[in-house]
């Protein structure tokens, strides 16, 4: 039943980006007439515009990241949380990508493909790993990126509430698989 | 806040590479040759650095290859306007986003924008969500009062966002889990539910904090008021 349900997500997600492609230019033009051409080139125009203005946003939290973790501390945290992590039946594997994908979106995918590689993707590791990826977010990436666009500085308790989410998120991902996956 | 993360990864960053490189050489642990490749070994604080410097290219070229998929989605999206899909859409998700967003006035263009913006995370389309959510920002911001700190409505849309609210799993996930990927389909929904509930729950009760307030012009300095107005001069 559970699957499938889930083939016919997933099977339907292919679809999804050229039926709205071809459905709402069409939608647009037969039933409205409206000139799609010229419309959509007019806001095209708005993307390289935003584009341009997240840079020096994106340059500042990527290269603190990309600091932090040759500089071999991102390591030292996970030594230190490990035992931890280990006495509340979280994977020590599945560690590392949880501190990874607050802060990197092709960090924790790379991380999360290395899991699937190693352990296999039927391995509950890989599973958990999967969960996690697909229930957060990058969520200092994403504050830099929509503040950034629009200069706010001050972010008052976005950061903190993105994170209780990404905790929440990562957690739940551990126990949920470890219930109905084993 | 932003500001002593930030600082404080570079700052961490740093220290440790020193501390590392000095024990290391104290020890005698690393040689600064490699036997078996002949190559000089990089030391933490090398590393560190062209961390630092590859990491700056990397974001720039992550920002430039954005620009031709936000050109795509925000002129598709400007044709999804013109046509009145979008208002359509807002429409039907108002009872929510009255709640969500009590501030924004239901009939604003950044009502819509967030509405997208979520539409498309909940189909797992991220590529198309950062342009609407960066188009929500912008509307958004039309209706703070001091153009440098984040509303309310800022913030419960950025703690949703980063909640990854979605129904379909990103393609790269169904791509690296192959067949299995159907049963991670479930467990990815409860525990992206939980995440969301949390996000919602934990950014409504911060908003109250004395310490998370929201600062109006009138508590500006007359430095910080004189620096924007050259700021609007120089745009």
């Amino acid at each position: 039943m559970i699957e499938t349900i889930s083939d016919i997500f997933n099977t339907t997600a292919k679809y999804i980006i050229p039926l709205l492609l071809m459905g709402i230019p069409g939608y647009a033009i037969i039933v409205k007439k409206v000139k799609v051409y010229e419309v959509f080139t007019d806001g095209a125009k708005e993307g390289f515009e935003i584009a341009i203005r997240i840079i020096p946003y994106l340059v500042a939290i990527l290269v603190a990241i990309g600091m932090f973790r040759a500089s071999g501390a991102l390591d030292l945290l996970l030594n230190l949380l490990s035992p931890i992590l280990d006495s509340i039946g979280f994977p020590k594997e599945n560690i590392l990508l949880a501190l990874m994908r607050p802060l990197s979106g092709s960090g924790s995918f790379g991380l999360l493909s290395d899991l699937v590689k190693t352990y296999g993707p039927d391995s509950l590791i890989a599973k958990i790993a999967a969960t996690m990826f697909g229930s957060t977010e990058t969520t200092f990436y994403v504050l830099a990126v929509y503040f950034g666009s629009v200069g706010i500085k001050k972010v008052r308790h976005a950061l903190l509430a993105g994170l209780i989410a990404d905790v929440v998120g990562i957690f739940s991902a551990v126990y949920i698989c470890r219930l109905l996956l084993i | 806040m932003l500001n002593y993360v930030w600082f404080g990864l570079m700052f961490i960053s740093v220290i440790m590479a020193i501390i590392t490189d000095l024990t290391n050489n104290i020890n005698g642990v690393i040689p600064p040759i490699d036997p078996e490749t002949g190559e000089a070994v990089l030391s933490k604080i090398e590393l560190v650095t062209s961390a630092a410097i590859s990491s700056a290219e990397t974001a720039v070229e992550l920002a430039i290859g954005l620009i031709g998929i936000m050109a795509l989605w925000l002129g598709i999206m400007k044709i999804a306007e013109a046509s009145g899909l979008i208002a359509l859409i807002a429409k039907l998700v108002r009872p929510i986003t009255i709640k969500l967003f009590p501030d924004v006035p239901p009939d604003h263009p950044a009502i819509s924008a967030i509405v997208l913006n979520m539409s498309a995370n909940v189909l797992g389309l991220g590529n198309a969500a950062t342009p609407l959510g960066l188009k929500a920002m912008q509307e958004l911001q039309t209706l703070n009062p001091n153009q440098e700190t984040a509303t309310n409505a800022m913030c419960t849309f950025l703690a949703i966002n980063t909640s990854s609210v979605q129904l379909i799993l990103p393609a790269t996930v169904v791509g690296l889990m192959g067949v299995e990927s159907s049963k991670i389909f479930i467990t990815t929904i409860i525990a992206t539910t939980l995440s969301t509930t949390a996000a919602i729950i934990a950014v409504k009760s911060l908003e109250k904090l004395p310490s998370f307030a929201f600062q109006t012009n009138e508590n500006l300095t007359i430095k910080d008021i004189t620096e924007n107005s050259e700021e609007d001069i120089n745009d």
